[in-house]
């Protein structure tokens, strides 16, 4: 039975407080939190396995540097969602804004329906799967991870791209400056398919198309100079 | 730096509503832009009328025989209605410049003028500014309001959004524009005047100008794309609806929501929490360098 | 016949000798050059100002008996938990990456002995530095690198980074060179690559959403932590009035001197206001938001000796911080490498491609044989008596102006040698009542 908080009757610090110590004490399973109206900054900095789901949408920062936690936002999810996250996963059962998974280290990000710009900016390991589709200057200087996005992708896709892995189903508008479409291999597929598997996602390795960096921003070339 | 909300409504029944929506939005924003906050009204239209909205800070002593001085002066019935701080002078339509120039003479800060908008804005908490002149109680068509983090010039009532350089054409702007001194010295040889050292005002002046020259509203938001630089998220009043345009990189935040019922904007959603019916509204981003529209 | 008078061979003052090997070394290279430290134009400073001291009209303390607190409390808008240091002399951030584990060892060693607090930088928290610095400042920057919530409590602080003196506008340049696996695993990046640090923040732009972010940064580390924003020196008033309304507890402003590890040479010397130039435009942004004490103001960029200090306090800041001063006390251009630096086409106190990573006195470098140059124990000894003297010089003069605590240092106690020192400082100049440019910054 999960604890109900409910935030037209408690404040934001009592209701991240009362997260954060279940959390680190594991002290209970369960929590669902009602009206959060688009609060900002809300169940974030947990630090263990717990289940949190937000009845609604979130503002800025929703679950953010998430550790081990399981949060689900039935609704949709301001700028920054699950920035930062080390481990855990965060589902999002609407559309996430900008910055979705900006930075994040571990873990799986689910959006179920779109996100918009800058998705995976500076991601450094996490996993961050997209039912819908992504905004423009998603996966810039990705570092690390894989970024898998059933739909379509928006302009610049993976500029100035380091090591993370990005695949997409549909279109893509642009690609961004030394991002470059590359095979699929047996271990992409392989990987690929245990992602969709664990994100719920309705779709066949098959059907994507890999991206990754050309790796010619990596030292400096002359040659190269308008793409910096 | 601030923080932006707007309602555009689709259906008349819910126009006495509009100020009591717009100022819980409105409110929402504090967070954003604490230093100041106004907001722009399309209520009801005068038949042959224009409505200017002037601002004093000793409105008690400036506003006194007002009335009396601009019916003298132009030789016609004029109405002032004085709410705080600011007065709107209704006057007819053929005498509007030249009420403006009586009223600025007489050391009056006009805040905007036109058929359908009033412009109220101050300095202080959005709460306080919208208690001041009761937006609650204010109907209309539709309304834009903008909370204020000044960045690079002064907390003053000239200073806060929204910036009007038109008749009924309005502006407010979240962002930093990084050449709107130039394109202040382009439109002033161009014979457009600004009243404040403000980024914003020169955004709607230079749209302004475009409208003058013949462009239609799009065509003048497509051009801040290519004649402004810096970030922006624009959204731009006019008698009949709103525009919304955000700047190619598009960093500073902009929801939209969109019902059989109204046309919503904010920086956040958190100021879309209260109105009706927004659970099952189609909610989304505008994309960058892209202009949208609404009319009615 | 009389030879006809040559005139003497003239160097031209446009393209002297050292623009011109600038341009053969861009025609050679096609790319511009990247150094670390920090702007080496001359430019206004605190030598140009002089304290007037104490004689019939005030009176002085005695220097040996009397007390001179210098202690300073930052971070009391809304941590639970500020930051007491003994000293007004702060370490600046400085990242590993940059900097060898022996080189953040010591700088902790040396500001806990002395009673300050150190920061990291770019590239995350070492346990070199967290194990030896009592009070240790978090960096949280736009490349995030080893960016971790556990690190973000086990800090003492948290400095937000929107801008560096030494490249307002601009991020770092961390070259291949430098790239060695370790401080690559905690970057995750590949081993050898350039690494381009970006100049905005992944999830936020602008003072606004900066509060929100503020926000969650408070939620996450229990509201106990001091939130520094630290700016460049860039529009002074503005940026300082905008950090205190996006909810900072400490604003951390860095002139054009202060240092940098790694940037292109241009921005270096080309962007930025003077650190004197910035302080009085930042304490009237305080003042006229009734903030000047409750916001702590901290200044750095060029910081060398105790009347730098003291001069900084008396315009209003309320602690310094130092870079470039606290490498130069652990050994960094130490003439005793001359030979080495000559190698490398350099000379003592010239010695700035710290990106390259071969520095000779292994503080700037992750090369394993250099960096065992550096014995972190006896270079933190070395810090902790160069910020005791930085401490009593500040002292001497604040008692020879009469004050018990540093902090009672004012801009009236001081004047200045030269009209744009006087402008910048908002003193006089010396033998007169005339402050240039006092109508507005």
């Amino acid at each position: 039975m999960a604890v109900t908080l409910d935030m037209a009757k408690l404040d934001l610090r009592e209701v991240n407080t009362a997260l954060q110590s279940a959390a680190k004490t594991h002290s209970n399973d369960a929590y669902l939190i009602e009206n959060p109206r688009g609060s900002h900054a809300m169940a974030c900095g947990l630090d263990g396995a717990l289940d949190v789901t937000i009845k609604g949408s979130t503002g800025y920062y929703c679950a953010g540097m998430n550790k081990e936690a399981r949060v689900t936002v039935d609704g949709s999810a301001g700028p920054g969602v699950a920035e930062n996250m080390m481990s855990g996963i965060v589902t999002i059962a609407g559309d996430a804004s900008q910055y979705a998974g900006a930075t994040g280290h571990g873990g799986l990000l689910n959006i179920k329906g779109n996100a918009s710009s800058r998705c995976g900016i500076s991601m450094k390991g996490i996993d961050i799967v997209v039912h819908g589709n992504i905004g423009h200057m998603s996966a810039f200087m990705a570092q690390k991870g894989n970024l898998v996005v059933l739909g379509d992708a928006g302009d610049a896709l993976g500029d100035s791209l380091y090591e993370a892995r990005l695949f997409v189903r549909g279109k893509v508008k642009s690609l961004g400056a030394d991002c470059i479409e590359k095979e699929m291999r047996p271990e992409h597929l392989k990987m690929l398919a245990e992602l969709l598997e664990r994100a719920g996602a309705d779709a066949s390795p098959e059907e994507f198309r890999r991206y990754g960096s050309a790796r010619k921003l990596y030292h400096f070339n002359i040659d190269h100079a308008d793409e910096y | 730096m601030c923080g932006i909300v707007g309602l555009f409504l689709k259906k008349d029944a819910m126009r006495p509503q509009l100020g009591d929506m717009l100022t819980d939005m409105l409110i929402t924003m504090t967070d954003r832009g604490p230093d100041s906050a106004g907001i722009a009204i399309y209520g009801e239209a005068v038949p042959g009328a224009v409505k200017i909205t002037v601002q004093s800070d000793t409105p008690d002593a400036s506003f006194a025989g007002l009335a009396d001085a601009l019916s003298d002066a132009l030789g016609a019935q004029v109405a002032v209605r004085t709410i705080s701080t600011h007065a709107i002078v209704t006057v007819p339509a053929e005498q509007s410049a030249r009420a403006t120039a009586v009223m600025e003479a007489r050391g009056l800060r006009v805040m905007g003028s036109g058929e359908t908008m009033e412009i109220y804005k101050e300095v202080g908490l959005p709460r306080d500014v919208a208690d001041r002149f009761g937006l609650r109680d204010m109907g209309g068509s539709h309304g834009i309001g903008h909370t204020r983090m000044a960045t690079e010039s002064a907390v003053t009532t000239l200073g806060a959004h929204p910036f009007s350089t038109a008749d009924d054409q309005c502006l407010v702007h979240n962002g930093s524009l990084s050449n709107h001194n130039r394109m202040r010295r382009v439109l002033e040889r161009k014979g457009v005047r600004t009243r404040s050292e403000n980024d914003t005002e020169v955004g709607a002046a230079y749209i302004s100008w475009r409208v003058a020259e013949g462009a239609s509203l799009g065509e003048a938001l497509e051009g801040t794309l290519k004649d402004l630089d810096g970030f922006f998220t624009f959204v731009a009043g006019t008698r009949d609806g709103f525009g919304v345009v955000r700047d190619p990189i598009a960093c500073k935040p902009a929801v939209m929501a969109e019902t059989d019922e109204y046309v919503a904007f904010a920086s956040e959603y958190r100021a879309f929490a209260d109105l009706p019916g927004i659970e099952a509204a189609r909610v989304w981003e505008p994309e960058p360098a892209t202009v949208y529209f609404w009319e009615r | 016949m009389a030879k006809t008078p040559q005139t003497e061979p003239r160097q031209s003052w446009t393209f002297s000798n050292d623009v011109n090997s600038e341009i053969r070394r861009a025609a050679a290279t096609g790319i511009y050059d990247i150094r670390g430290g920090g702007a080496k134009r001359r430019v206004p400073h605190f030598d140009d100002l002089l304290f007037l001291g104490a004689s019939m009209s005030r009176y002085p303390l005695e220097g040996y008996r009397e007390k001179c607190d210098t202690s300073v409390t930052l971070g009391t808008r809304f941590a639970k938990k500020p930051i007491e240091l003994k000293i007004p002399v702060t370490i600046a951030g400085m990242s590993f990456g940059a900097l060898s584990g022996h080189a953040k060892e010591a700088l902790g060693r040396g500001a806990t002995m002395a009673g300050t607090s150190t920061t990291t930088g770019d590239g995350g928290m070492t346990e070199e530095e967290r194990g030896h610095s009592e009070k240790l400042v978090y960096q949280y920057l736009p490349s995030r690198y080893g960016m971790n919530p556990d690190d973000l409590r086990r800090a003492d602080a948290i400095e937000v980074v929107v801008g560096q003196g030494a490249k307002p506008g601009g991020g770092g340049m961390l070259l291949g060179q430098k790239i060695t696996e370790r401080v690559a695993g905690m970057r995750d990046l590949p081993v050898g690559i350039d690494q381009r640090s970006a100049c905005r923040h992944p999830d936020w732009t602008g003072p606004d959403d900066l509060e929100i972010k503020i926000l969650e940064l408070r939620e996450i580390t229990n509201w106990e932590k001091p939130i520094y924003i630290k700016i460049g020196g860039a529009r002074p008033y503005y940026d300082t009035a905008l950090a205190v309304k996006a909810g900072a507890d400490v604003v951390v402003l860095d002139g054009m001197q202060g240092g940098t590890a790694a940037t292109q040479d241009v921005f270096i010397e080309n962007v930025g206001q003077p650190t004197l130039a910035c302080i009085r435009p930042a304490v009237k942004a305080l003042q006229d938001l009734g903030m000047h004490r409750e916001v702590q103001l901290v200044v750095s960029g060029g910081i060398r000796t105790g009347a730098d200090v003291a001069k900084a306090l008396a315009l209003g800041a309320d602690a310094v911080a130092i870079g470039t001063a606290a490498l130069v006390a652990l050994g960094d251009n130490d003439p005793k490498w001359e030979a080495e630096y000559q190698k490398l086409g350099t000379t003592t106190g010239a010695y700035d491609d710290w990106h390259e990573g071969r520095d000779p006195a292994g503080i700037t470098t992750q090369d394993p044989d250099l960096m065992a140059r550096l014995d972190p124990i006896e270079a933190g000894r070395r810090l902790r008596n160069y910020l005791n003297v930085l401490t009593l010089e500040c002292q001497t003069l604040a008692r020879a102006c009469g004050k018990s605590h540093v902090h009672n240092l004012e801009p009236e106690d001081l004047c200045a040698l030269t009209i744009e020192a006087a402008a910048m400082a908002g003193v006089p100049l010396a033998g007169t009542s005339w402050i240039p440019g006092q109508s507005g910054f």
